[in-house]
């Protein structure tokens, strides 16, 4: 299969599926660092921006991409999967998405490797840019913070679709084609979530509270660690630094020869996925500004004849359902090959989902639902892991400066971090949740548990004089020692001082010619003491 | 700008990612070399939708002017309108004189768009979001189509090079393009108004 390749193309196509691995998985965790991703075009070639895009390298994902390679390339069998998933500030998590990037046995020998096939990756990175800010998991990244955080895995070998709860949806980004394979680049992803995406997921009560450290690692045996996806964070914290992508030995072709090529014929599986969701296709009908889309390349060179089409997503949905590909296997969770292909658009579903029961000794990880649930509680992790992050710990109340009953305003509506713990009425120690965590059903706190280990020291004097509630906060660096109270409660007790006598109105009543009158003894005393007055002050001096 | 033209740019923007290259920088011995195209996230304010396009200020400029006159069309052909946009890839063949270079069309991709007008702001709400899913799914379709590699002009040499790409941009390389629009009205019985709109001033056209 590989005679027809010399050497040096070998060489060079193993480079370039390398460092295809690396963008691709740059520009995955990238997207879903929930900020806008901006680089800059350069008329000159650098040389080291491979693929002639301007994607920046983050250290640490080019770590984790190298470690999860482990110096292997992407082959049958043996795919390099990036899994997102969002995990809240609760601990519950799940899994949003997979992107795998698989290798198949149908090559291409015809074409050509430094110019083709590396211009078909560079056009396969600019579909992943794209696709990564569609999928669901884009919207719901860009809203991370205090209520979830997005967390990415890579792994290679096995992909694992389980945890992506039924009916999930897959896109493929693309393929290309290569002597050594067709590799191809494809998405899976959590449909359910797209009900969630942006407004239903805010409007279910907000799940605050202790935020704790956010990069645990999955308590899996033998599976690498989940990483946020908020690189800055754990730069700055953790203050580790990575080797940056290395410099000389890998410089990127830059170089192309205008002897024109060849034209080369490539064939694509015909199949494609067709990814509308039920309820998308359903408001669809309703009249609004629509956009119906077509294509039609004109038939200049070689390619099929059926080229002018309408293309409009149909309103039929194969949904895939994950129980007909997936059987749980010995080694909990090692999908098997399904038995009856459907149709096309189901063998490629397959296709995403090929595994070898023979392969199972490479299983990358057993995801379980179980083990997916961390509670706040646990949060010591047996892993130390280069990102943790040292627990901060925030013991909250009311949310500040309010004047007026929570229970006046809905919750729903309410976008006040903590309305958690609005007390539902104004009983104050009882229904302080400090001390009685609520417990009515649709404001559930979801951190009785670890509330109540740091509720006592807020020193909770409930809500008694409260035109103004303080949060009770342990500000870094503060020592209890010195002083056994917090800001907040100092900030309580003092809030009420007793004015200045020199303001009283007692002495503001004495006249002023009485005050004249009373200057010269004052100063004769001064003028007594004045050699005490010089000698302070020459020693200030 | 409004949900359509945002809904336009983002379409256009997408179908240009994918066709525009770095700057070739010809070298001796018949090699070249290419820069490097950056890429940007962008908001869209009226749809909730974010797009990828290319890091250059003249080709969004571009864009943007023709998307405005496609908008002001629209605007101008009253109420309920129907227009189109294609956006045409072409190559450029020279001929000999007296006759001008023809323009051939490798690949053209028209966006149909049907103008509907919101009364409510509940309304222009869902229409936020539905046309945010159905964009969304159109990126879908232009990657899936883009990925099946059907046809791609050759690479050219230096002296041809003008005939293939447009190098009047500074920082990147699409292949050279037109965009044209056409509107028509509600009842679709005639064609009210047909403009077409060069962006590059091409040779002797």
């Amino acid at each position: 299969m590989e005679t027809d390749l010399n050497s040096q193309d070998r060489k060079d196509l193993d480079k370039f599926i390398k460092f295809f691995a690396l963008k691709t998985v740059q520009v995955i965790v990238q997207a879903r660092l929930g900020e806008k991703i901006c680089t800059r075009s350069s008329s000159s070639p650098t040389g080291s921006d491979w693929f002639n895009l301007a994607i920046k390298d983050i250290p640490e994902v080019t770590h984790e991409a190298k470690k999860a390679l482990a110096g292997q390339l992407p082959a049958v069998g043996r795919s390099m999967c990036v899994e997102i998933s969002l995990k809240t500030s609760e601990g519950d998590s799940m899994e949003l998405e997979i992107w795998c990037l698989e290798m198949n046995e149908k090559c291409d020998k015809e074409i050509k490797v430094s110019y083709t096939v590396y211009n078909r990756l560079s056009l396969l990175l600019k579909s992943l840019l794209a696709i990564t800010r569609v999928t669901p998991a884009y919207r719901l990244s860009r809203k991370q913070g205090h209520e979830y955080v997005i967390l990415y895995r890579i792994y290679f070998g096995e992909v694992q679709l389980n945890g992506l709860g039924e009916g999930f949806q897959t896109v493929r980004v693309g393929t290309v084609g290569t002597p050594v394979g067709t590799i191809t680049l494809s998405c899976a992803y959590r449909i359910n979530l797209a009900f969630m995406s942006t407004r239903q997921f805010e409007r279910t009560p907000p799940i605050m509270g202790i935020i704790i450290d956010h990069f645990v690692d999955r308590p899996y045996p033998s599976s690498s660690p989940m990483h946020p996806c908020n690189y800055r964070a754990a730069g700055e914290d953790t203050g580790v630094t990575y080797p940056s992508v290395e410099d000389s030995q890998e410089v990127c072709t830059t170089s192309f020869s205008t002897s024109p090529p060849s034209q080369c014929v490539f064939t694509v599986t015909k199949a494609h996925f067709q990814t509308p969701t039920p309820v998308v296709t359903d408001t669809l009908r309703v009249p609004m500004a629509g956009l119906a889309f077509s294509h039609q390349p004109a038939a200049l060179g070689p390619g099929p004849a059926d080229l002018a089409y309408p293309v409009v997503f149909a309103a039929g949905l194969k949904a895939t359902h994950p129980h007909q590909l997936m059987v749980p296997g010995k080694e909990g969770g090692v999908p098997l090959a399904p038995n009856q292909p459907a149709h096309g658009a189901q063998a490629d579903q397959e296709r995403l989902a090929t595994y070898t029961p023979s392969d199972g000794a490479r299983c990358a990880a057993t995801p379980s639902s179980s083990e997916d649930t961390e509670t706040v509680s646990n949060s010591s992790e047996g892993r130390a892991s280069p990102h943790d992050v040292l627990e901060t710990v925030f013991v909250r109340k009311v949310g500040a400066f309010v004047n007026k009953p929570i229970n006046q305003v809905t919750l729903t509506s309410l976008d006040i971090p903590f309305a958690m713990f609005a007390p539902k009425n104004l009983e104050l120690e009882d229904a302080d949740p400090m001390v009685n965590p609520p417990d009515s059903p649709e404001t559930e706190s979801p951190l009785q548990g670890s509330l109540h280990s740091d509720g006592s020291s807020g020193g909770s004097s409930g809500n008694t004089h409260d035109d103004f509630v303080m949060i009770d906060f342990k500000p870094a660096f503060s020592k209890d020692d010195i002083l056994p109270m917090d800001l907040g409660t100092f900030y309580r007790e003092f809030q009420n001082p007793p004015q200045l006598s020199s303001l009283s109105i007692d002495i503001g009543a004495q006249s002023m010619a009485e005050d004249l009158d009373s200057l010269p003894e004052k100063l004769a005393v001064h003028e007594k003491n004045v050699r005490e007055f010089d000698a302070f002050v020459e020693t200030l001096q | 700008m409004n949900c359509r033209s945002e809904a336009m740019l983002a379409v256009l923007h997408t179908v240009l990612l994918h066709r525009s290259t770095g700057k070739f920088h010809y070298k001796k011995e018949g090699t070249y070399s290419i820069g490097t195209v950056g890429t940007q996230d962008v908001d869209c304010d009226f749809i909730d939708f974010t797009y990828v396009r290319v890091s250059s200020e003249e080709l969004d400029r571009a864009l943007r002017k023709v998307v405005g006159e496609f908008k002001d069309a629209l605007r101008n052909s009253g109420g309920d309108g129907l227009g189109q946009m294609s956006l045409e890839f072409y190559q450029k063949k020279k001929s000999r004189w007296p006759f001008s270079d023809e323009c051939i069309p490798w690949e053209v991709w028209t966006v149909k768009v049907h103008v509907v007008a919101l009364a409510t702001e509940q309304e222009r709400q869902i229409c936020r979001e539905k046309v945010g899913e159905k964009l969304c799914e159109k990126i879908i379709n232009i990657v899936e189509v883009m990925n099946r590699h059907e046809y791609l002009p050759k690479m050219p040499t230096q002296s041809e090079v003008d005939n293939v790409f447009d190098t009047g941009l500074r920082d990147v390389q699409p292949y050279l393009y037109k965009i044209s629009f056409q509107i028509t009205d509600a009842l679709g019985t005639s064609v009210t108004t047909t403009m077409r709109r060069l962006i590059k001033d091409t040779l002797a056209l």
